[in-house]
């Protein structure tokens, strides 16, 4: 018995001690990164920049996409990482809510020219006029035209517009292949509820800022025209069910296929597209408003430091490393030649830093002949500067979740554009009263 | 037989660790989300007292009553599909002979397969317009409808999708049935019991106790259905919402106003109650076991 009392005794504590879990390593004196990878170039050639200028410095990558959930848990537990490496509408709302520290003393003490960074990528990270992150890469959104389908249908690929909201929904007709309640070609895909922001402004209506309505006329407007270009063309259900089906990262992508037509994408994908297959052929143009002017919205990263980071000087000294000129010019150069020996063309890096985009285009860019990229970056580089950007806000995952939530109850017949949009403001005023913002 | 002094010491210490465990692993975090519950709490401030607001808001939350109303409506689907189905798979098990270690591997086998992945098997597997099961409907003339994309539907789906795990009911089933006495059926049959009037008599009463473990199980899993439902039409795609909430479970809507919106005093809130409606549904199944669930032997 005695044995079996003195097992217990060594037992016990040695599970609790086990359960507790294992001893992680140290990194009180490392310079730790959240949410940030290492796949390419890109990455690679840039943090090589700052270790080289930083030998002393324990720098240590913590891969993988930023957590949410993570971030904020470790800086509530005041463990936070160094660095954050984020979506920049969100960074805004962590400023807004005092999970990132402002970046004023450290853009001074480094003398970083906030003038290189373009107007919508700083206005993200900007909150009640001070700068809470610097911007990283830049994309814009613009249409990409299947041009052997819509010749086919008669049209014009260059003369396709987002300005005539009736015509859009003509053309839509044409280009579509809907038969038996199955779906064979989408026409016009108005990309909703994502790019609903988008296709408010092009109506003249912000989502979010000091005089926005969910349930503006405008953006009601906006939610009919987008949902009935579905309904349509086969209705969401089966409309959404045929797009699942794309290959969309792959050599047999919609375009390659002719599941598509015509829709508004993100800039990033012409490069996918040209990696893919180089030979689809396409018409790449810019979005316009009902104005008829060109219309585009600015997405990227930034990076910032969390509130409570052990090193913040040595942070701020990597994230102006990071994003400045000369760093993404050596890296775009990595990029470049890792690409020539794989025999695949480069069509350069976009960055929301103005003056590194135009050096790489002037002096690193080699599209090698690929058509896609040819006719493609030129229209990124001419919408960069003419980019708007989603304000930050304490209250933006819920104001998001009001409008994408109300355009997916039109689009599933729940709720009329009108219904749906005043429920959003509805639960956009709750969450805005809650956090005390706009 | 009587237990000694130091015999009880020695199993107090042996159960020790999970006393330990279940204090600081469960006991003390629902504790302190009862207290967050009465809070406004976003994880970088501190806690404010607040009262019963937060579960006052709750009960005027629609987004709360699409939930549970989707939670309550899947776990009424899942729950008997998948008792049914499990049973059917136990009987013919049984009937396997040689053959049926192997085909109780084969059966459970399915049940390793991680969620997130089965979750984007399925989603090609249900596609509406191109996936595999409306192809196998097409066979036999029907045309199956859009699993993950027609509100209608989508719920349906992941009933489909969840019978893919129904092996580990079925092994639970097949135990069962074996320890049923062969000699009821004897003195059934002699009876000139008819098949149906063995399983209903018999073989029901038999695994009753079983049926009750797993009809409560199922239950509570079905009410916190969560990995599959979000990495179908949430998280992969880090959306807030899809498909007019018609896959929006309640632990869905917890956890996005937790982790999405940082309502961690609000989603305590609902956590709480969630809590309550499973203790309800489970006091509900024990009251009704006593009718229905027969036990060998003295049950005191």
């Amino acid at each position: 018995m005695r044995g079996l009392l003195l097992t217990a005794a060594l037992v016990v504590p040695a599970l609790v001690a086990a359960g507790c879990g294992g001893l992680g390593s140290d990194t009180s004196g490392a310079l730790v990164t959240m949410g940030f990878g290492l796949p390419d170039e890109h990455a690679t050639a840039r943090v090589a920049v700052f270790r080289a200028a930083n030998p002393g410095v324990d720098l240590r990558i913590s891969e993988g996409a930023f957590d949410e959930q993570q971030f904020l848990s470790a800086v509530a537990a005041g463990d936070p990482p160094d660095l954050v490496y984020a979506e920049r509408r969100k960074l805004g709302g962590y400023a807004a809510r005092g999970a990132v520290q402002s970046l004023e003393s450290c853009v001074r003490e480094h003398g970083v020219d906030l003038g290189v960074f373009r107007e919508a990528a700083l206005r993200q990270v900007t909150y009640s006029g001070e700068v809470y992150g610097l911007p990283e890469f830049s994309s814009v959104r613009l249409v990409i035209v299947n041009n052997p389908v819509v010749r086919a249908a008669g049209l014009d690929p260059a003369a396709l517009s987002t300005a005539d909201w009736a015509g859009l929904g003509e053309v839509a007709d044409r280009l579509a292949r809907v038969g038996g309640g199955r779906v064979e070609r989408i026409g016009f895909d108005p990309k909703v509820p994502e790019f609903l922001p988008l296709w408010a402004k092009a109506n003249g209506a912000e989502l979010i800022g000091p005089d926005a309505r969910l349930d503006d006329p405008r953006v009601v407007e906006a939610v009919r025209h987008t949902t009935d270009l579905v309904a349509r063309q086969g209705g969401w259900a089966s409309f959404k069910a045929f797009r699942d089906t794309f290959d969309q990262f792959g050599a047999n992508n919609q375009y390659v296929t002719g599941q598509l037509a015509v829709m508004p994408m993100d800039s990033w994908y012409i490069n996918t597209l040209a990696t893919n297959s180089p030979d689809a052929d396409v018409t790449i143009a810019p979005f316009t408003g009902r104005d008829g002017q060109v219309l585009t919205e600015s997405g990227g990263q930034a990076w910032a430091i969390p509130k409570g980071a052990r090193h913040p000087d040595l942070a701020c000294r990597f994230l102006v490393t990071m994003t400045d000129t000369r760093t993404w010019v050596t890296a775009a150069t990595a990029r470049r030649d890792a690409l020539a020996e794989a025999g695949r063309p480069y069509g350069g890096t976009f960055t929301a830093n103005r003056v590194a985009d135009e050096r790489i285009f002037r002096e690193v860019f080699d599209p090698r002949g690929n058509p896609i990229l040819a006719k493609g970056v030129p229209v990124v580089m001419s919408l960069q500067d003419k980019a708007f950007a989603l304000p930050p806000s304490p209250a933006a995952s819920e104001l998001v979740r009001a409008w994408e939530g109300a355009v997916n109850r039109v689009l599933v017949g729940r709720q009329s554009p009108e219904e749906a949009m005043a429920q959003a403001q509805r639960e956009a005023e709750r969450a805005l009263k809650r956090v005390g913002g706009r | 037989m009587t237990v000694s002094g130091r015999e009880s010491r020695a199993g107090l210490l042996f159960l020790l660790p999970w006393v330990i465990g279940f204090l600081a692993f469960t006991a003390g975090p629902m504790l302190f989300s009862l207290w967050l519950s009465l809070t406004h709490y976003d994880m970088l401030k501190p806690p404010a007292f607040v009262g019963l607001e937060n579960y006052r808001e709750a009960l005027a939350d629609d987004r709360v009553g699409t939930a549970l109303w989707n939670t309550v409506f899947f776990t009424a689907l899942h729950v008997p599909s998948q008792i049914v189905l499990a049973l059917g798979l136990a009987s013919l098990l049984r009937r396997a002979g040689r053959g049926s270690g192997f085909f109780r591997t084969v059966l459970y086998l399915p049940v390793m397969t991680p969620p997130v992945a089965l979750a984007a098997m399925f989603l090609l597997l249900l596609n509406g317009q191109h996936g595999a099961v409306n192809g196998f409907l097409g066979w036999f003339g029907f045309q199956g409808p859009n699993w993950t994309t027609d509100p209608v539907w989508i719920k349906p789906g992941l009933v489909v999708m969840s019978l893919w795990t129904v092996g580990s009911t079925a092994v639970l089933y097949l135990a069962a049935l074996t320890r049923v006495p062969v000699e009821r059926y004897e003195a059934a049959r002699l009876d000139g019991a008819s098949p149906w009037r063995q399983f209903r008599h018999v073989t029901l009463p038999g695994i009753s106790g079983t049926v009750y473990f797993t009809v409560v199980v199922n239950t509570i899993a079905s009410l916190q259905v969560f990995t599959e439902a979000y990495a179908m039409f949430f998280g992969a795609r880090a959306k807030q919402s899809a498909e007019g909430d018609a896959a929006l479970f309640y632990v869905i809507h917890l956890f996005q106003e937790a982790f999405g919106s940082l309502r961690m005093g609000y989603a305590s809130a609902l956590a709480w109650g969630l809590f309550a409606v499973i203790a309800v549904i489970t006091a509900v199944q024990v009251r009704l076991s006593r009718r229905y669930v027969h036990y060998e032997g003295d049950r005191s």
